[in-house]
């Protein structure tokens, strides 16, 4: 991807992670949302930074990739957050508010334990790699705990149509991101299709989340079986 | 071997919550009824056939663009585009998934219509806003 390239689609990002936090605001979700949207309002911040390393030193510097990849560490754990104040949202009459933060702590730092053991084991150059590995581990446990909250979803019978998207959004970045930085491992040199793709991929979120503040009402119901593959 | 395993499973979890997503948003469209108009000048029976939905999605992109509707309209064309391919290849094999890909297919038509139909009534109140001016 050109230089040029890269900044429309940072641009391109940014718009959209605006745009989620205004269509929040504007139907009185912002609250409610919190952590979804700290985490775009995070992304812009994010963006602005590499905007400025892009325009100052270029794509291809070593500068770009570190703040790219330790930015997107750092807000991967903030979407990991984000996730799990969903979780909070959909067990709320649960009350199981503390057991959620609590567990997503030792999650958390178990995945940065793992990451930290992989990477001492294979590089010389930890503090490079740290970064990269911790956002793909979190990435897959992201996945996972997307996919277990939705299993929750369907058998709570949740029919929030507003929730179900944003969970279902997340789970398609998840695992879009998941499966880029996984193609990424198999080979070196699929470094540069993740340097390239991760972008891109980073508009896809806010563009189905800004969708999902823009049209869906907050009241709206979906049918609880009209999701799953099989009718019941 | 690790990244492999990795790979697979994001894989096959991200075309799980895709078809969901996409699901998801025709869901929402489902109850809407379409406008009598719209039945009329797309000639679409009662249930919409999977087979119209290349001609409804003609007809959308012709009608001035709703920023809103962009990122579910080209989700549920690649949604549409995937299920085609499962009906060409994964089909043939177990017929039972037959009956389920085509009632699939004619609910993308149906959100597409519904679509249509809201850019219609956006059109008209373009227009009217213009004439207003």
């Amino acid at each position: 991807m050109s230089g040029s390239a890269a900044l429309l689609v940072l641009f391109l990002g940014t718009l959209l992670e605006a745009l989620v936090v205004v269509c929040a605001v504007r139907r009185k979700l912002f609250r409610r949302y919190f952590f979804l949207n700290l985490y775009m309002i995070l992304c812009a911040a994010a963006s602005l930074g590499r905007w400025q390393i892009l325009q100052q030193e270029g794509i291809k510097s070593l500068d770009y990739r570190y703040f790219y990849f330790y930015s997107d560490a750092v807000l991967t754990i903030a979407l990991f957050f984000a996730l799990i104040s969903l979780y909070v949202y959909v067990f709320e009459e649960m009350n199981l508010e503390r057991y959620f933060r609590l567990g997503a702590v030792v999650l958390l730092a178990g995945t940065c334990w793992f990451s930290y053991t992989v990477v001492s084991q294979s590089s010389h150059k930890m503090l490079t790699y740290f970064a990269f590995e911790l956002s793909q581990n979190l990435y897959f446990v992201g996945l996972v705990l997307t996919y277990v909250l939705w299993g929750a979803i369907l058998k709570l019978r949740e029919t929030r149509s507003l929730l179900v998207q944003l969970v279902l959004s997340l789970g398609v970045f998840f695992g879009a991101s998941a499966a880029t930085y996984s193609v990424s491992n198999l080979h070196p040199t699929f470094f540069s299709y993740v340097h390239n793709m991760m972008p891109i991929m980073g508009c896809l979120l806010p563009l189905a989340w800004a969708y999902a503040f823009w049209r869906v009402a907050d009241d709206d119901h979906l049918p609880p079986t009209s999701l799953s593959m099989v009718p019941r | 071997m690790m990244a492999a395993f990795f790979l697979a499973c994001s894989l096959v979890f991200l075309l799980q919550f895709f078809v969901w997503y996409c699901r998801s948003l025709i869901s929402a469209s489902v109850s809407h009824p379409l406008s009598v108009e719209v039945r009329d000048v797309m000639n679409l029976p009662a249930p919409a056939s999977g087979e119209d939905f290349a001609r409804v999605t003609q007809l959308l992109l012709l009608c001035p663009d709703r920023p809103e509707d962009r990122s579910a309209v080209r989700a549920i064309g690649a949604y549409f585009r995937l299920l085609n391919f499962v009906r060409a290849s994964l089909a043939r094999v177990v017929p039972s998934a037959q009956l389920w890909i085509e009632s699939e297919r004619s609910r993308c038509t149906h959100f597409a219509a519904v679509t249509l139909d809201r850019r219609i009534a956006f059109s008209r109140e373009l227009l009217a806003q213009q004439i207003e001016v």
